[in-house]
């Protein structure tokens, strides 16, 4: 390949006024997330990849990048995704009794693309509640996760609830096998309803009914309703049902619209109950998503109830209203002036970009993007418009 | 995984929309975004036509012929609904983009296509064929597939063939084809084919016979997953109109 500079397909660098409106973004999400509670974490870009896939899905293997350990020989993997990580922390680094907040954000990278539009390199962040099973902490998570989006400005989402457990219970209800499940579960993400009804051929009257019945299963809240009439009256059914009803009861006012989606598998082999994403207008795919993983702990030999939530904050930014660039000022170089060096430490004092002009590039200072200039007026330093500087 | 992006990177012109590039802010930004408006992706010929009775079930009637006109962005009657009319294989890579909220493809295009991201929800029963193995009538294809056996099989359908031949525990080397494939076995270059077949008439012109079946063939209604949350109150009824009048055609 010649053009040496190219980067690879999905890889692509942040240039300066995107990276400024992610660093400032970043900066106040963390800021919210620490506010209300939750602490920062910093867990390694790698790992030993046994750790790093534990308890998750076969689809995080195949999307992590794995190289090998010179110093142990064993294979180590590139964080394709942090939750694991604050899990593994949560679980035997911190220790706790009772409930732990944590919060992180950083790069994660993926073999391949997680959607058509995706980076090969986001940047997640999110938050995470430990040790507490009950539905306030998916309430608290939930509103947590629209304030940070409300931070980048977005106030419209459309809330997408689901509940992996009602397609598990239904399951074991039925006594279906791992290899149906498995089956079950692809024809379901697609709402693939022929597919279903060639599938559940060979079920039970019962058990085909309320397979069927899961694809249809979307709409408003009155979606919970309709389903407690065409699911079996199991208690943990009900349960579910239950859950999700007061999840869009306590947070139908924080949004423009809840939808509930009893087919809304994502993350299933990793999720064990009320499963949520963000919509906004004009986004091909969920800005944020998030939900419940009771399980996960469990595999790293301590089982903790958690709830959380992650966003990839380029998306995120890319929704920002403004490139959020503070005015830049240009100043001629003289080192031996006193008084220009006091000038320019009081500007930068008072939060002003203040570039140099150094030497030498005289016909190139447009591309410093200066719109304003220091300059001696009257024995005094003043700022002025560079128009008017001469 | 057997998505092909041929963007080096998905800016925004995306499609005929009205959204092109404006540098990395909303890059993702395509017709999902045009709140209310609804845009059905379809193809030419057969599709468009056995679709054109399910559209007026649904209270949408076309205003333009896309066989008699040039245009590729077709108005309706309604004026929340407009068509865009693309190639039978691009249609479920419009409707998974969110240049389309809907679309309707055949399940051989959707197999190929993989089907990621897409919902599925309605089999329309139109554009009925069926995907079928063919030899040319000499041939002892029986003997051909033992198990381990390797075959050379021509195709515009590379996954579906592998699938297929994978399953019986056949070794099989893939020769894509674009088209013509019954000219494969003619011209030597493969000792089967794997193509749609309605009425078999042209394997029968070209000393072929079907030997296996596939798969039944039908087209689907595809929906972008986005535009099912985003604009439920345009596409369940859409949905619902559509589901009503295949079941009445089966009856």
């Amino acid at each position: 390949m010649t053009q040496k500079w190219l980067l690879p397909e999905y890889i692509d660098d942040i240039l300066p006024a995107e990276a400024w409106r992610i660093e400032k973004l970043r900066a106040s999400v963390l800021e919210l997330f620490t506010l209300s509670g939750y602490e920062l974490v910093m867990p390694p870009l790698v790992e030993y990849l046994d750790s790093l896939l534990t308890g998750s899905g076969h689809d995080l293997g195949l999307r992590t990048f794995k190289l090998v350990d010179q110093l142990s020989g064993r294979t180590l993997g590139l964080r394709a995704d942090i939750t694991p990580q604050a899990s593994r922390i949560d679980a035997h680094l911190l220790n706790r009794q009772g409930i732990t907040r944590l919060c992180y954000s950083g790069s994660v990278v993926h073999t391949l693309p997680t959607g058509m539009l995706k980076t090969r390199e986001p940047l997640q962040i999110g938050a995470e509640i430990y040790g507490h099973a009950g539905v306030e902490s998916d309430v608290e998570i939930q509103l947590l996760m629209l304030r940070a989006l409300a931070v980048a400005g977005v106030n419209n989402v459309h809330l997408d609830l689901g509940h992996v457990a009602i397609f598990r219970s239904l399951i074991q209800w039925a006594g279906i096998d791992r290899e149906s499940e498995a089956e079950l579960f692809r024809v379901l993400q697609a709402k693939d309803v022929a597919a279903l009804d060639t599938m559940t051929g060979s079920l039970g009257k019962d058990v085909r009914r309320a397979l069927c019945a899961l694809p249809e299963l979307y709409g408003g809240v009155e979606v919970l309703q309709e389903a407690r009439k065409r699911l079996p009256k199991l208690p943990e059914l009900a349960a579910c049902l239950d859950t999700l009803e007061f999840l869009a009861e306590q947070l139908s006012k924080d949004v423009a619209q809840v939808c509930v989606d009893l087919a809304e598998l994502r993350g299933y082999h990793y999720h064990s109950g009320a499963v949520f994403e963000a919509y906004v207008p004009g986004q091909t795919e969920a800005i944020a998503r998030g939900g419940r993983y009771d399980e996960i702990g469990k595999s790293f030999g301590r089982a903790r109830p958690a709830t959380g939530f992650s966003i990839d904050l380029r998306d995120l930014a890319s929704l920002v209203d403004g490139d959020g660039q503070r005015k830049r000022i240009m100043a001629s170089h003289k080192l031996d002036d006193a008084g220009l060096q006091a000038a320019i430490q009081a500007l930068r004092d008072a939060g002003n970009i203040v570039i140099v002009d150094l030497p030498g590039h005289e016909d190139n200072r447009d591309e410093l993007g200066c719109h304003e200039e220091l300059v001696m007026r009257d024995g005094q330093w003043v700022v002025v418009p560079r128009d008017r500087a001469k | 995984m057997g998505r092909e992006v041929h963007q080096n990177r998905p800016h925004a012109e995306v499609v005929g929309g009205h959204c092109f590039g404006n540098g990395s802010k909303n890059r993702n930004c395509v017709l999902v975004g045009d709140t209310g408006v609804i845009t059905l992706a379809l193809s030419k010929g057969r599709i468009f036509d056995e679709t054109l009775p399910l559209l007026k079930a649904a209270g949408i009637k076309p205003a333009d012929d896309p066989e008699k006109s040039r245009k590729l962005v077709i108005a309706t009657n309604r004026a929340d609904v407009k068509i865009i009319i693309v190639r039978a294989s691009d249609v479920p890579t419009y409707v998974q983009y969110g240049a389309a909220d809907m679309g309707i493809a055949g399940k051989d295009v959707l197999l190929e296509h993989g089907g990621d991201g897409l919902y599925q929800p309605l089999d329309l029963r139109i554009a009925r064929c069926r995907m079928m193995v063919a030899v040319p009538n000499e041939f002892d294809y029986e003997s051909a597939v033992r198990q381990g056996a390797r075959l050379r099989v021509a195709t515009k359908y590379v996954k579906t063939a592998r699938e297929h031949f994978g399953a019986k525990g056949v070794h099989v080397d893939l020769i894509k084809l674009y088209g013509s494939m019954e000219l494969a076995p003619l011209a030597g270059l493969a000792e089967a084919i794997v193509d749609l077949v309605s009425s078999g008439n042209t394997l029968k012109a070209n000393n072929l016979r079907p030997v296996e079946e596939i798969m039944p063939i039908s087209s689907r209604l595809i929906v972008n997953q986005a535009a099912l949350k985003l604009k439920r109150n345009s596409v369940q009824p859409m949905i619902g109109a559509f589901s009503a009048a295949v079941a009445r055609s089966k009856k």
